[in-house]
């Protein structure tokens, strides 16, 4: 499979390799300057050539603007109860069409080689934001549980825990919150598993402690606190396209020339900007993604 | 009788509850805006149109419950606000539409009409709207004078206005139906204890 980079970032923005080499030294070095409290300890880092130039949002739109049902419907509930989630301990099972099946703790998560990867993120409602994650390619853990020649998709789904998450308790989705990718898909270099933002921890309302950014698709897609990934022969269900199938589709791909059943998606608005501006095919990723759908119909296959 | 506030106001206590009322009636807005200028709320052009949208609703639901409170015993005097709420959904409904023609279609005339005709919220967002122009046009007393028991008819293109201006709310929300059905719920209630004053006394002779 060929992937074409972006390019729009230039070999010289890049880190040097040699400081990249020496990352451990440098936080080794700044780690004194620091106070030793654990819950903000800095998650250290690589710059990434898939990171967008463009100006990330403010932390505070970040955090404070979040759909995450489980935490209620509110743009503003899950910033107020996310923190009621219990992060630690924490792990994800991976298995299903495997061949070393495994469970991974957060402490393992966090050992993968963390890269810092500045993403557009457009919401299917009609907004968008500049966010810079920290996490590591899907593709590093799934290689990992070998999976077998069966394995076409992934299913992922978040932790239900009715005791932690208040909007749970009605049935606004069908919970546990469930997404499904295609493996090439999964295993495309832009589909990152994230476990911090801004250099930092995940906050609660933005997934904690560990969920999926694939940037090409409607944010939805991106399921927040996994704590299961399983492997399947056939295309698992998904909340979304279960609670309203005629309008959001498997694949969800950011189109705008396909409007959603009610709204167009011809346009968007990026959060902090006074206008909107026009929605590129694939996010601005088709360069890199347009690929996986060749001769495949959009229009169909929303 | 004595003037007291409640059961007997004098035209002075009249207007100064009108006063007071036109001042809490602008209350929202400025809330509202000092949300969006402020920097407090992360994507300002969507708060202004929702809250324009809800206060046009409540305001709309206020008005129509003058009638029924008045028949359960409030003070007649009530009916003096019912023209400055409704003129009021008037202008909070005139600020909505304003946002999504300016901010969201950029006066983009061909988009809108697209809007208009593929999207049915916008649609029944719009026939609302349509309908409730013609009742703040004709809300002044020269009017009211003018078309005599005719302008009695024309505003009771409220209560489909009304049933419309819920259902853009219902058809717009993506998942959570709660907030539109409790509107939906109060515009029945509303509009069902007319429709059984109405037709009680009809009940009451079939009965016997």
């Amino acid at each position: 499979m060929l992937i074409r980079r972006a390019t729009d970032i230039l070999p010289s923005e890049i880190t040097p390799h040699s400081v990249y080499l020496n990352r451990r030294q440098f936080m080794l070095g700044s780690a004194g300057l620091l106070l030793p409290v654990a819950s903000i300890a800095a998650l250290p880092a690589s710059k990434s050539g898939y990171s967008t130039t463009e100006k990330p949002n403010s932390r505070q739109d970040i955090t404070s603007y979040n759909n995450y049902y489980e935490f209620g419907t509110g743009k503003d509930e899950p910033a107020q109860y996310a923190g009621r989630l219990k992060t630690r301990p924490w792990a994800v099972a991976v298995g299903g069409e495997a061949g070393k099946p495994r469970s991974f703790s957060i402490e393992e998560l966090l050992k993968f080689p963390l890269e810092e990867r500045i993403y557009r993120l457009r919401c299917v409602e009609g907004w968008s934001m500049v966010i810079p994650w920290v996490g590591f390619p899907l593709a590093s853990l799934l290689k990992q549980v070998d999976p077998t020649s069966r394995a076409k998709y992934v299913a992922f789904e978040t932790a239900l825990r009715p005791g932690e998450m208040p909007g749970v308790a009605r049935r606004v989705l069908d919970w546990p919150y469930r997404e499904g990718l295609r493996m090439d898909e999964a295993m495309h270099p832009l589909t990152i598993l994230a476990v911090g933002l801004y250099g930092e921890a995940l906050p609660g309302q933005n997934g904690a402690p560990v969920r999926l950014v694939v940037p090409w698709k409607y944010g939805f897609k991106s399921i927040k606190s996994i704590s299961r990934i399983t492997l399947l022969e056939k295309q698992p269900p998904t909340s979304w396209n279960m609670a309203a199938p005629s309008e959001y589709g498997f694949y969800s791909n950011v189109n705008p020339a396909v409007d959603h059943p009610r709204w167009s998606q011809a346009s968007e608005r990026r959060i902090g900007e006074f206008l909107k501006r026009k929605t590129l095919p694939f996010n601005g990723y088709a360069d890199q993604v347009a690929g996986l759908y060749r001769g495949m119909d959009l229009v169909k296959n929303f | 009788m004595r003037p007291t506030l409640l059961s007997n106001p004098t035209p002075a206590m009249i207007g100064r509850i009108k006063a007071l009322l036109f001042v809490l009636c602008l209350l929202p807005l400025a809330a509202s805006l000092w949300q969006a200028l402020s920097g407090q709320a992360v994507n300002p052009v969507e708060t202004l149109t929702r809250d324009s949208g809800s206060w046009a609703l409540n305001l709309l639901l206020a008005g129509l419950a003058i009638t029924p409170l008045r028949r359960l015993g409030a003070p007649g005097w009530l009916l003096r606000l019912r023209r400055m709420l409704g003129l009021y959904a008037f202008f909070y409904a005139s600020v909505h539409l304003l946002i999504y023609l300016w901010l969201d279609q950029l006066f983009d005339w061909g988009a809108i009409g697209h809007d208009i005709i593929k999207r049915p919220f916008i649609t029944v967002g719009m026939a609302a709207f349509a309908l409730l122009l013609p009742l703040a046009i004709t809300s002044t007393d020269g009017w009211l004078r003018r078309l005599k028991r005719r302008w009695g008819q024309l505003h009771r293109l409220v209560y489909p206005l009304a049933v419309l201006a819920v259902i853009h709310y219902l058809w717009l929300v993506k998942r959570d139906l709660t907030e539109p059905l409790l509107y939906a719920a109060v515009l029945a209630l509303l509009l069902g204890l007319r429709l059984w004053w109405r037709l009680r006394p009809t009940l009451g002779r079939q009965v016997q």
